[in-house]
């Protein structure tokens, strides 16, 4: 054994994810521990600054119609300092979206992960469609340096009834990639987030399966129609199964992320 | 309106209230940029620094910033002022205050008599005025000792907050980052979890686990489930264990409204938990948080600059008597405290205004993924918190919250401040520590790991 005190508690490392049992280094973490942390803060910020390959994104999405706009956000700098530049669509963008009536349609935004987005968007889109059959699908609308509302402006500008906008949520040191979806009935600029409905923490370590979120989007998307309304109205009905949202659970301050 | 006027270099710069007076002379940040009230260059911000170096502290008692008839924190602020603790600073400047509290007249008991003489908007005025190294001088020579089960805020010490959450609540899961946390002395200020299921049921069944746990290692220190106060109130009017209430306050009504609290809400529970008489050494019941951008996120901010919001959201917390007061400074996110250097200014003008107003004062050193920081920063800021003579900070295993998703302190980190700098725990919970074999009689940690062992040993 080194210099390095043995921590005994390592075996109740089973109990819980957390970074317990690291040991010490006199009172600073051990090297590989600190090396281990560095590893998934780079990765956490990488998937925050890293640009969206739209062209790649679009491959995904062959065989549908693929719309790109940007937010009025013109960098990574100014769309985290300026959350509502990153809820509006930018100059002339409106101009690239055409009417198209119809009952739903999916908007990708990059939010705070576009490894989230680049990874899962696609398949999630193709397991909600499996099961959206008989409804009128408008085209997906990829929408970069973005934030949940500019969902809104797309969607009445498309004459969408409900979106399905699907985001890059806030990355954990632990999961980078978490995904999460928002169902708005009735997009229009300055409707408030108690109207929409939202599934959290969609990615394969151990978060929430395309399936089921797939599920979760068409019983959510066919009541939304059904009830001409999404939010806390329709939550009341949800599906008690739904997983709780950790990234979403900040009792200490109501941090806006979207 | 009132008009204020500075020429500076040739440029004459006016401003229009005394609450643009405060923002523009507000070091840069992102979440004053987002609400539009920041400087709009760095000379018009010394020319409202100037302004405000001028400007009489008993202004401050006849001009309101949040109206008072619709604001019951102005209410709190204006009725509970006491005129005469304010007399030995009373004709003094904004300017001359500053170089008062520098100077060696301002000693800790003249500070502490001179607390409910100052109002947040007098303190976050001052704060403006005063560099870094300024608010840790000032901040590191005001004494605010509070007590529960260990006595917190004492001279040569630095309380800690263990914080084990669980993205599940799982009882063992917490049992095990608690007991982690214990092994590096951490957790005299209390043992806090913010839980990830905020209801009654969730809250009473940690609260017994945590009752069971202080009790059966005989801890001096006491619990705490983050929940929201009228959940506290019906918790303790079934009868669980609590030690402590927690809330989340804000400096304006309306921002307070967000987080579905009153002044009479916080009352009714500050009462309800004294009468449990669970203390030993004191009877500070009340662990309050804070953080700049919350009457902003909550769109309640009136046009007022985050900071000095921030300062009267002590107010607030004062009227309770609070055993901890800790304002999470980089948790709300880049759009309110951009960077590092964001980050540490503000958990500086934090623990200063609040200790000079009579807080136990403590930070939660964090910021998220998306915020331009790292753990660098975290070093900085806490080691400059441990000179400012912070009463506690928050520490979690390997300083990476699970649950809320963002970076604190690691247990770790307290553990460097105790051996860097000599800073100990609570006298109750030292005393504690020694008897466990957990620390030496330098308060440094025990190599052997035996302590340790025998926490393992009593918990299986």
């Amino acid at each position: 054994m080194s210099d390095i005190a043995k921590d005994p508690w390592a075996k109740l490392r089973a109990a819980t994810p957390a970074r317990i049992g690291l040991g010490r280094s006199g009172a600073g973490l051990p090297t590989s521990d600190n090396l281990d942390f560095q590893f998934a803060h780079a990765r956490a910020r990488d998937a925050v600054h890293s640009a969206l390959d739209v062209a790649a994104l679009e491959q995904q999405l062959a065989g549908h119609e693929v719309i790109h706009v940007t937010s009025a956000a013109p960098d990574r700098a100014s769309y985290l300092r300026r959350p509502d530049l990153g809820r509006r669509l930018g100059a002339g963008e409106a101009a690239k979206l055409p009417t198209q009536p119809c009952d739903l349609m999916f908007v990708i935004a990059d939010g705070l992960s576009s490894a989230a987005v680049q990874t899962h968007a696609a398949a999630v889109i193709a397991a909600a469609l499996a099961k959206l059959a008989g409804l009128a699908i408008g085209p997906v609308v990829i929408a970069t340096q973005a934030r949940v509302a500019i969902g809104d402006e797309i969607g009445q500008a498309i004459r969408a009834r409900l979106t399905v906008l699907l985001v890059g949520e806030r990355p954990g040191l632990t999961v980078a990639d978490s995904l999460g979806a928002y169902l708005t009935y009735g997009p229009e600029p300055g409707i408030k987030d108690s109207a929409r409905n939202c599934l959290s923490n969609i990615h394969a370590k151990g978060g929430m399966s395309y399936d089921l979120a797939a599920e979760k989007i068409a019983w959510l998307t066919r009541a939304a129609l059904r009830m001409e309304l999404t939010g806390t109205g329709l939550k009341e009905e949800a599906d008690p199964a739904e997983i709780p949202d950790a990234s979403d659970a900040t009792q200490a301050l109501n941090t806006p992320q979207t | 309106m009132a008009q204020y006027r500075c020429n500076l270099g040739g440029e004459l710069f006016r401003f229009d209230s005394l609450g643009e007076v405060m923002a523009k002379a507000t070091p840069g940040r992102s979440g004053d940029a987002l609400a539009g009230l920041i400087a709009g260059s760095d000379v018009e911000r010394v020319a409202a620094q100037m302004v405000l170096a001028d400007l009489p502290l008993k202004d401050f008692l006849s001009q309101a910033l949040v109206p008072y008839e619709t604001d019951e924190v102005t209410r709190l602020i204006m009725d509970s002022h006491d005129t005469a603790a304010f007399a030995p600073v009373s004709h003094m400047t904004v300017g001359q205050f500053r170089d008062w509290l520098l100077s060696d007249k301002a000693t800790a008991p003249v500070l502490k008599s001179l607390a409910p003489g100052l109002t947040p908007e007098m303190v976050a005025a001052v704060s403006k005025l005063m560099r870094n190294r300024d608010l840790i001088a000032v901040a590191r020579k005001i004494d605010v000792v509070t007590g529960f089960r260990s006595t917190l805020g004492l001279p040569g010490r630095i309380g800690s907050r263990l914080q084990p959450n669980h993205p599940a609540d799982d009882l063992k899961g917490i049992v095990a980052s608690t007991l982690d946390g214990l092994s590096y002395a951490v957790g005299d200020a209390v043992i806090g979890i913010n839980p990830a299921t905020d209801n009654i049921p969730t809250a009473m069944s940690l609260l017994s686990m945590l009752d069971e746990l202080i009790a059966r290692y005989e801890i001096p220190t006491q619990s705490c489930v983050l929940t929201h106060v009228t959940n506290s109130i019906e918790i303790m009017n079934r009868g669980a264990p609590l030690d402590l209430v927690f809330q989340s306050v804000a400096g304006t009504q309306a921002a307070n409204d967000g987080f579905g609290v009153t002044l009479s809400m916080l009352k009714e529970a500050h009462e309800a938990a004294l009468s449990l008489n669970r203390g030993t050494v004191g009877n500070n019941v009340m662990y309050f948080e804070t953080g700049q951008g919350s009457a902003l996120s909550a769109e309640a901010h009136h046009g007022i600059d985050q900071q000095t919001l921030e300062v009267r959201a002590y107010a607030v917390c004062r009227a309770f008597d609070p055993l901890i007061v800790n304002t999470v400074v980089g948790f709300i996110g880049p759009e309110y405290l951009y960077d590092g250097k964001e980050i540490i200014r503000a958990g500086l003008e934090d623990v200063f205004c609040g200790k000079l107003l009579g807080l136990p004062m403590g930070c939660d050193v964090c910021y998220t993924n998306h915020a331009e920081a790292d753990q660098n920063d975290m070093d900085v800021l806490m080691t400059l918190l441990a000179d400012a003579r912070a009463h506690f900070l928050i520490a979690v295993p390997g300083a990476d919250d699970i649950m809320l998703n963002y970076q604190s302190l690691s247990f770790h980190d307290l553990a460097y401040l105790r051996n860097s700098f000599g800073l100990k725990a609570a006298p109750e919970f030292e005393t504690w520590l020694e008897g466990m074999g957990l620390i030496n009689d330098h308060g440094h940690l025990i190599d052997s790991g035996q302590g340790a062992q025998r926490l393992l040993e009593a918990a299986s």
